[in-house]
């Protein structure tokens, strides 16, 4: 199958989650958001986000029994420090990520999730540029 | 039970993540490589959960007080201000992803897979999460 229709198949699946999660469990799918109420003992377990992480924790380890994706990681361990650092906090102070603004926010047409997605991409794409272009690190 | 579904809702965004390639940090770096390995595979992702999704979050937000079908009220976002803390927030997290390719969903998904180095990032996102919330005390 073309990697563009798998793409766009796993994002009709991303987009039934978030809705699910939205009508079931009455709140937006922002990953970050999730993590951030796990990390605060008074939230860790008054809220259902503690269950859709471990859904999103465990079923890889199933998934990987029937069919190994393949997955790159070519950042060093010092890289994904970096890395992991820059997003906690960034993702934090900015109010979501991917999937809370890009793509509850960006449903709901929320012009704060727009204009967050917008930035995000622009810094993803300046960042790779000055990685992979400039600084030819990698 | 309502936990049971959000754990399967969980387990279906992995899927989702797994199944498009997006947990391939490989993947979101060349989506980001604009002017080199194009892959714009991200972009056709982001239309298939939106074109799912878009329907019935506009249901939800023309609503005066949306439930859920348990007849609960829905939280969503009440603000609206583009502040700087949005937007330097946003590109500090562009930073980061633009670094690893990962961001938080999908780093969950790689120790599944067997991507142990991925807690690496995973711990630096908590001490991230915890340092900003701490700053924000006081900024």
């Amino acid at each position: 199958m073309h990697d563009f229709l798998l793409a766009f198949l796993g994002g009709t699946l991303l987009g039934l989650s978030v809705v699910g999660y939205l009508y079931v469990n009455g709140r937006i799918a922002g990953v970050s958001g999730l993590i951030a109420q796990v990390l605060s003992p008074q939230t860790l377990f008054k809220t259902p986000a503690l269950w859709f992480l471990l859904g999103l924790f465990v079923v890889p380890f199933f998934y990987n029994m029937l069919h190994a994706p393949k997955i790159e990681i070519t950042a060093s361990p010092l890289m994904l420090i970096i890395a992991g650092l820059l997003v906690g906090f960034g993702t934090r102070m900015g109010s979501g990520c991917t999937s809370g603004h890009g793509i509850c926010g960006i449903s709901r047409l929320s012009k704060r999730s727009i204009i967050a997605t917008l930035t995000f991409m622009f810094a993803g794409f300046v960042t790779v540029y000055m990685i992979r272009h400039v600084t030819g690190a990698f | 039970m309502k936990n049971i579904w959000a754990f399967l809702f969980g387990g279906l965004f992995s899927v989702g993540l797994m199944l498009s390639g997006m947990s391939n940090p490989q993947k979101i770096l060349d989506f980001l490589d604009l002017f080199g390995q194009w892959d714009a595979s991200l972009a056709f992702v982001m239309l298939g959960a939106i074109a799912v999704a878009f329907i019935p979050f506009q249901k939800a937000e023309h609503q005066q007080e949306p439930k859920t079908v348990y007849g609960e009220i829905c939280q969503l976002p009440k603000n609206n201000e583009i502040d700087s803390k949005l937007l330097i927030g946003g590109l500090i997290f562009g930073i980061g992803w633009g670094i690893a390719g990962i961001c938080p969903a999908p780093s969950l998904t790689l120790i599944g897979l067997g991507h142990y180095e991925a807690l690496y990032f995973i711990m630096a996102m908590f001490v991230g999460m915890l340092i900003q919330r701490q700053m924000g005390k006081y900024l």
